[in-house]
């Protein structure tokens, strides 16, 4: 038995911190395997030797760190960030873009800060946008849809040439709908001639559309992301702000402008907005303390994922959002904090006759 | 009646359904017991009895010592062996005076005093109250009669009536509730007489349904002694949380419950003073839960104080196994605020509610995992305090940061570490934190005090040199006259 003085609570909840790691992954998983099925043998492995890639990096950290590594390796939260980096990279890209992204992401974006809990920015996005800022043709060459075993899809070997031997094959590549439509809009042209026959919904809800290999499901993430609020993994604040900035963007600058400024549906439905409301800026290390401060993160990643999109270079712009806000956190913290008990917002003690006027305010009211 | 909420707060595993339907069974007597004359928060009790000395039932072992203090009565008839250092209940079982007494096989019976309590004035009660060494009996022992005083000084009005229970495992207030509410309500009518106070509202969590209906059916005069439910939710028993729910109100920071009107007693306190003003027993038993999973047969036992814990495991089959009991954890109070206890050979004491040894599945001790921020604690801190920051300031010995951030405004509930994914002993960061503050005021009061003296000393010397100076300044101009004098009478001479 322990010698040292130990202090209550003697029973403790059972939830852990991979157990934690473990549900959001569970959640991740439709989106996931129908990514993975969606596009085929390349993705897969690309998905696996990001995630292995990770663990590797993580274990070499760790034992150069000399801190337990089976203990921190198995907690989960290096092959959390491995996946959802994974779920954001185009389907078909080199093993090379895996491995470095699981580098920048584990050892520079989570281990020089101290491991997991001491990072300032989300790992997975750090590793997103080095890698789209280094490599932008490899981070935006969009593939098609080619489902497991049909036909016109490559097999196991093709898959193998496309990721380990730079195969291309014709026919695939595509731009995603965010990029399709910023392009046609430096022609000059408009939202009815883009999509004539308005926005077609079911390619974005269900995955059948261009885009990064996790991403373009946005039914089966929702479906992930309601998971994890209802059983109370994250707090409803962080996608409700975020999706719900986005929306009133997109609705207002709609309603003045409908053919240059796509509305609500298109900018939801698409690119990595709904995986980065539920599954990225809600990572509980980069997110704020409070849920007032959750909100105005939220709702701050939105307004500038909209502004980006609308007017940035990028035709997408979640993980700049998600890192520029994550910078804002400390200082979010710093300034919102819950009151204490017994004391007003500034920590003064509440004065008597405060505390008297709020109870017939009360009652007043009762 | 209308009743209000409390921030944060957690539902732990309530695992008390192996002893809310046990009735009380009373300990029977002890051969030996060992008596502390500490059992209350205050001034240690003086003994007043010495080895060798035969002692009554119900007589003072020790008297009250000062203001804040209570006094010590002997649980049983019998001859006092020795008046010695023996070990607390306290994580280490720090040696305090103990009166050992060897107990006689006959127990004369209680004798109820002549007159009518009800026929008594406030002061008289609480005179006799702080007599009986009525502490309070929810586990934090302040003596009754200060709080009383302090209450009859600041004209209380309601007197509120804990009956929260939100320890998980303790049931010995339900079990009180269910089968002594009658003598619970006349322990509280002489507590309102006592107050002068208007009403009593007594308040009891929503899941303990057999215990709400007994005091509902025993309540008459609801205007006068209501019975309220609350929804279960630790830390309801919590003082500063109670007084919110029943008054709307919080206590504010630096202020005691008594300046909004209120005070709060335990129901085994209001037990505890019918016990001593009716029957004329004063406090030297109390109801303890045994239970836990490493106690086979759990029980609510009646046990007179100076009891040894190894005896109530012992009764109560704790499974033994080679050289002690088979359990992981030793707890007296319950498993969130509880002491833990390095050794079951310490006597139960006032603030014993319960006896929980807990197994290994129990307690889910594992090593701490670095933390991933969560917000967990933000959320249920009944305080509305971030006790993931406070533990970073702390950790780094940043206690002046901490302080900033309220850490003397934790009251140690423990459900931010209850919750915490990562296991991190938060509480502990706390005690820790605390301590080091008080440690800091300390020193930096004595060091104000030294330089008070250092310069109250320097200007004392300063001034003895000035007189000095111009004492030596007083001769030198004497001497000066005078030669000037003799000079002038030698001339004159001339």
């Amino acid at each position: 038995m322990s010698q040292t003085l130990i202090s209550g609570p003697h029973t403790l909840a059972s939830s852990t911190v991979s157990r934690t790691m473990l549900w959001v992954m569970v959640a991740l998983l439709p989106a996931t395997l129908w990514g993975l099925y969606l596009f085929g043998w390349p993705a897969i492995n690309l998905f696996a030797i990001t995630l292995a890639s990770a663990l590797l990096f993580e274990a070499a950290c760790l034992y150069l760190a000399g801190r337990p590594v089976q203990l921190t390796l198995f907690d989960g939260s290096a092959l959390l960030t491995a996946w959802l980096l994974a779920m954001s990279l185009p389907p078909w890209a080199p093993w090379w873009v895996g491995v470095l992204g699981s580098f920048i992401a584990i050892v520079i974006g989570k281990q020089v800060f101290g491991g997991l809990g001491h990072n300032l920015f989300n790992p997975a996005m750090v590793a997103r946008v080095a890698l789209l800022v280094s490599f932008p043709l490899q981070l935006t060459s969009w593939t098609a849809p080619a489902p497991l075993f049909a036909d016109g899809s490559p097999g196991f070997i093709d898959g193998l040439a496309i990721t380990f031997g730079g195969l291309q094959i014709d026919g695939f590549s595509g731009a995603s709908l965010l990029g399709e439509v910023k392009t046609e809009f430096t022609t000059g042209k408009v939202l009815s001639e883009i999509m004539p026959g308005g926005m077609e919904y079911s390619g974005p809800l269900w995955g059948h559309t261009y885009g990064s290999l996790g991403e373009t499901s946005a039914l089966l993430i929702l479906a992930g992301g309601l998971l994890l609020v209802t059983i109370g993994l994250i707090n409803w604040t962080i996608p409700a702000s975020m999706l719900g900035s986005v929306a009133l963007l997109a609705t207002l600058m709609n309603l003045v402008d409908p053919e240059h400024y796509p509305d609500a549906g298109f900018h939801l439905f698409s690119g990595a907005l709904m995986l980065g409301a539920f599954f990225i800026a809600t990572d509980m290390v980069t997110s704020p303390n409070t849920w007032s401060g959750q909100l105005l993160f939220g709702a701050g990643c939105g307004a500038l994922v909209y502004v980006i999109r609308t007017w940035g270079g990028y035709p997408e712009g979640v993980a700049f959002a998600v890192l520029l806000m994550n910078a804002l956190t400390p200082l979010i913290d710093y300034y919102i904090k819950p009151r204490i008990y017994g004391r007003d917002r500034r920590g003064n003690p509440l004065t008597l006759d405060k505390v008297e006027g709020d109870h017939r305010a009360k009652e007043g009211q009762a | 009646m209308k009743l209000f909420s409390f921030r944060g707060g957690i539902h732990p595993l309530e695992r008390k359904e192996r002893t809310r339907d046990l009735p009380i069974e009373v300990m029977p007597m002890p051969k030996r017991l060992y008596v502390p004359l500490q059992q209350h928060i205050g001034e240690p009790a003086v003994a007043i009895v010495s080895a060798g000395e035969k002692v009554r039932r119900g007589q003072l072992l020790g008297g009250s010592a000062g203001k804040v203090s209570a006094p010590v009565h002997s649980p049983a008839d019998g001859v006092v062996v020795e008046v010695t250092e023996f070990a607390s209940p306290h994580p280490a079982a720090l040696p305090v005076t103990t009166a050992v007494i060897d107990v006689d096989d006959e127990q004369t019976p209680w004798q109820a005093p002549g007159e009518d309590p009800f026929t008594l004035s406030g002061e008289e009660l609480a005179r006799r109250i702080r007599e009986a060494g009525i502490v309070g009996m929810g586990g934090a022992t302040f003596p009754s009669a200060v709080k009383l005083d302090q209450a009859r000084r600041h004209n209380v009005d309601t007197l509120i009536i804990n009956g929260g229970e939100c320890e998980p495992y303790l049931t010995c207030d339900d079990r009180l509730m269910q089968e002594r509410g009658q003598q619970m309500l006349i322990g509280i009518e002489l507590m309102l007489r006592c107050l002068e106070a208007s009403r009593a509202v007594i308040v009891v969590e929503d899941n303990k349904e057999a215990a709400l209906a007994n005091l509902r059916r025993l309540c008459t005069n609801p205007e006068r002694i209501r019975t309220v439910s609350v929804p279960t939710r630790y830390p309801q028993g919590s003082q500063k949380q109670m007084m919110q729910s029943v008054l709307g109100r919080e206590v504010p920071a630096g202020a005691h419950g008594v300046e909004l009107g209120a005070i709060m007693h335990n129901v085994a306190t209001a037990f505890a003073v019918y016990e001593a003003l009716v029957l004329g027993k004063p406090l030297v038993s109390r109801i303890v839960t045994v239970g836990g999973g490493a106690v086979a047969r759990p029980a609510n036992l009646e046990v007179p104080f100076g009891t040894l814990v190894s005896e109530l495991l012992a009764h109560c089959d704790a499974a033994a196994d080679g050289d002690g009991f088979g359990y992981e954890r030793l707890l007296m109070g319950g498993p969130m605020m509880g002491q833990w206890l390095p050794h079951p050979e310490v006597p139960i004491i006032k603030g014993s509610s319960g006896i929980i040894a807990l197994s290994e599945e129990e307690t889910r001790v594992t090593l701490p995992q670095p933390c991933i921020r969560c917000t967990r604690c933000v959320s249920v801190c009944p305080s509305g305090l971030l006790p993931l920051e406070l533990a970073k300031r702390i950790r780094k010995d940043d206690f002046e940061a901490a302080a900033e951030l309220g850490l003397s405004d934790c009251i140690a509930c423990g459900s931010c570490a209850y919750v915490c994914p990562s296991k991190i002993p938060l509480v502990q960061f706390f005690h820790y934190g605390k301590g080091q503050l008080q440690a800091r005021r300390v020193q930096s009061r004595k060091l104000e005090r030294t330089a008070e003296l250092a310069s109250a000393k320097e200007t004392r010397m300063e001034a003895i040199e000035r007189e000095k100076a111009e004492a030596a300044a007083k001769r030198k101009a004497e001497q000066a006259a005078k030669k000037a004098a003799e000079a002038a009478a030698a001339a004159t001479e001339e």
